[in-house]
């Protein structure tokens, strides 16, 4: 078998797909990060435990009231979109004038109390979703089996990334949204709703973490800690492309999935600091990060 | 002004709650700390179900011992060993602790048993796994009450490497309880003839195990040893599945409880052997204890939690016994008398501190077998205690070999 660095090819072509898996949950996650940071400025550290509300979502709609994956896949996000709605009205507008410092204090506290109540109501072991009918099995790619479900995961990460950073960049309402982020009291000047614009930022946002806490569903058992240990390495990842930055969020949450899952050949050990030593040296080297705007 | 008073009132709620929970032991009380994970990945093998297990016992025991009432102390060591072991010496210090129950997590346990011995408060650990706790990190006040690493490795592998699996390859947590089970397994492996074929180290509650995984197939072993527990056991056996790799490979458990099959399901776990030092349906009298903890709790016990009710029974006879709380004494009581109850029979304390008792070789019922809630387990082996937790090493210095 050929090899590369003492490493055969076919593992290393295996760790890039399962890199771009995890990659691909880093990038939805990271994105809905940068879309509220870059727009509303609040570093919104709930975004794990919104995750895992969607998660949620997903399970309880099928054992409740049998909602299926692909209704899910749709609905839960709307459902937690709408609490993040709530959650932006009667919180975190209060916060708008003053530091950032306190929007991330109040996030982390709302963090807290969302997980601590779904692991009241639901016990920390965990819950299994099930696989969805039309994506159980595998697909053999010589080098490695590839569960069409992750190969899945992969195809709806490229498809949302890249329309919500169409949605952003080239369109009219993305325009409005930047204006409001540049200049918010020029626009309402204009006859803009800035306070709707923002609101239904915060909501899309959360929808995107809960759109991957669906996603991941049937792959780890949902619990309440699922986003927990994850949302602080999408945060590296988000100050590693560049806070705000909608490209660098998915850029670097896909490389940096690779990277990680390269890490795990070659110093399993490792695995889990690999990203912050990469964002240190970026922030040494580029404190704005690798998109941002210095 | 409205909101002001709120606040001022939603405040003064929360102190008085916080110092409710923190002190409610009267100077006289027979004072039982408890601390555990209670909010983390292994929150839910010991945790609020084992306070109830505690509960229970004391009611059991008809709520007061040498004419005082016994209270309970519970706290989170949130998985952090600073926590649990100033914990300890907090209680210790300031409210009159007598014994420690200590809940999941080696780490943790270790760091507390140091608190032990400078405090000289017998100090039980029922939730981790490490057998070390009895050997390099023994102390004159150390029982290890429910399961530990040797007695894990002496069955699940024993059984396997006999079944014809010759050659693993381990995913390890990597901290103290998943190397130390890892060596456990590779000594009875080797020992069995069989051979390790490699090991990769997985850091704590990782999110994703396939990359690992890969590595594993990829060695060619026949077994995939998990020296890992709670949620990382569950999510990497469920990528294993999905991945195709329990076709080729013959996954053993090295440390499950009945939550973790409960999550997963007995589609993901059919067939998985592991061992247990205790099952909700083993006996009548499981059957009957079991019944009662379900009422309170909507769940059977894990064998954690059935060890929290015997070990509190245990202590609080150990106290009658000799009329005093004063730690010596009743430590030279607990590794005098034999223990039997619903937990264990004609178990004993050794002089390492290893509780010395049977332990259950089970494999995971098929969908198709379990006839009932919780009917998860098939029982093919009862070890006795002597084979399941092994001679004295001698590494604990107060149990020479």
């Amino acid at each position: 078998m050929t090899e590369v660095f003492g490493v055969p090819v076919a593992v290393i072509l295996g760790q890039l797909m399962l890199g771009l898996v995890n990659g691909s949950f880093y990038a939805i996650l990271s994105l809905g990060l940068a879309v509220i940071f870059g727009l509303m400025g609040i570093v919104n550290f709930a975004h794990g435990a919104f995750y895992a509300l969607g998660a949620f979502a997903a399970l309880l709609g099928l054992q409740w009231f049998g909602i299926n994956y692909w209704a899910a896949l749709l609905l839960a996000p709307l459902a937690v979109g709408a609490l993040g709605i709530v959650v932006e009205r009667l919180f975190l507008r209060h916060l708008y004038k003053l530091d950032p410092l306190y929007g991330l204090l109040m996030t982390f506290g709302l963090a807290l109390v969302i997980e601590g109540t779904l692991h009241q109501l639901f016990g920390a072991s965990g819950h299994s979703y099930p696989v969805p009918a039309g994506l159980t099995g595998a697909f053999d790619l010589g080098f490695m089996i590839l569960p069409i479900y992750r190969a899945w995961v992969i195809a709806v990460s490229v498809v949302v990334c890249f329309s919500t950073w169409f949605v952003i960049e080239c369109t009219r309402l993305g325009a409005t949204l930047r204006a409001a982020t540049e200049n918010a009291p020029l626009l309402q000047a204009f006859g803009v709703n800035v306070p709707l614009l923002v609101v239904a930022t915060y909501g899309g946002g959360v929808a995107l973490a809960a759109l991957a806490g669906v996603l991941s569903a049937p792959v780890v058992l949902v619990g309440p800690l699922m986003g927990n240990s994850l949302v602080i390495v999408v945060f590296a990842v988000v100050v590693i492309g560049g806070m705000g930055s909608i490209l660098g969020a998915i850029v670097s949450g896909l490389v940096l999935g690779v990277v990680e899952g390269f890490t795990k050949v070659i110093y399993p050990e490792a695995s889990n600091v690999v990203v912050f030593v990469i964002m240190a040296l970026v922030l040494i080297a580029r404190p704005a990060g690798l998109f941002g705007r210095e | 002004m409205q909101l002001r008073t709120l606040t001022i009132g939603l405040a003064t709620a929360l102190v008085s709650m916080l110092s409710a929970a923190a002190v409610f032991a009267a100077a006289d009380d027979v004072v039982i700390g408890d601390i555990d994970d209670l909010s983390g990945t292994y929150a839910d093998v010991a945790g609020t179900g084992a306070v109830e297990a505690i509960k229970m016992a004391i009611a059991d025991f008809g709520g007061t011992v040498l004419g005082r009432k016994i209270s309970i102390l519970v706290a989170d060591h949130q998985n952090k060993p600073d926590i649990g072991a100033s914990k300890f010496r907090e209680w210790a210090d300031q409210n009159g602790l007598n014994v420690l129950l200590a809940g999941s997590n080696t780490g943790v346990s270790i760091a507390m048993s140091k608190v032990a011995a400078a405090k000289k408060i017998p100090f039980i650990a029922l939730g981790a796994g490490g057998a070390s706790l009895t050997n390099e990190d023994c102390t004159a006040y150390s029982v290890h009450y429910v399961y530990d690493t040797t007695a894990l490795a002496n069955g699940t592998a024993t059984t396997i490497v006999q079944t014809g699996g010759k050659t693993w390859f381990y995913l390890t947590a990597d901290y103290a309880f998943g190397t130390q089970l890892q060596n456990a397994a590779s000594k009875v492996v080797e020992a069995n003839g069989g051979k390790t074929l490699g090991a990769v180290r997985v850091p704590l509650a990782a999110s994703d195990f396939s990359s690992f995984l890969l590595q594993a197939q990829g060695s060619g072993a026949q077994v995939l040893g998990l020296a890992n527990a709670g949620e990382d056991f569950s999510n990497s056996l469920k990528a294993a599945n999905e991945f195709g790799i329990t076709k080729k490979m013959k996954p053993a458990a090295l440390l499950a409880f009945i939550t973790n099959i409960h999550s997963l399901g007995l589609e993901t776990a059919q067939g998985l052997y592991l061992t247990t030092g205790f099952y909700w349906d083993l006996n009548d009298e499981t059957r009957a204890f079991s019944k009662r903890y379900f009422a309170k709790t909507g769940k059977e016990p894990t064998m954690d939690q059935g060890g929290y009710y015997s070990a509190t029974l245990t202590y609080l006879k150990a106290v009658k016994a000799v009329g005093t709380t004063d730690s010596d004494k009743v430590m030279a009581e607990l590794k005098r008398t034999k223990i039997n109850d619903m937990f264990a029979k004609g178990g004993y304390i050794r002089a390492d501190g290893v509780m010395v008792h049977d332990m259950y070789v089970m494999q995971v019922k098929s969908p198709q077998e379990s006839k009932y809630p919780w009917d998860y387990y098939k029982l093919l082996k009862v070890m006795k205690g002597e084979e399941a937790f092994g001679p004295i090493t001698g590494l604990c210095p107060l149990a020479p070999k």
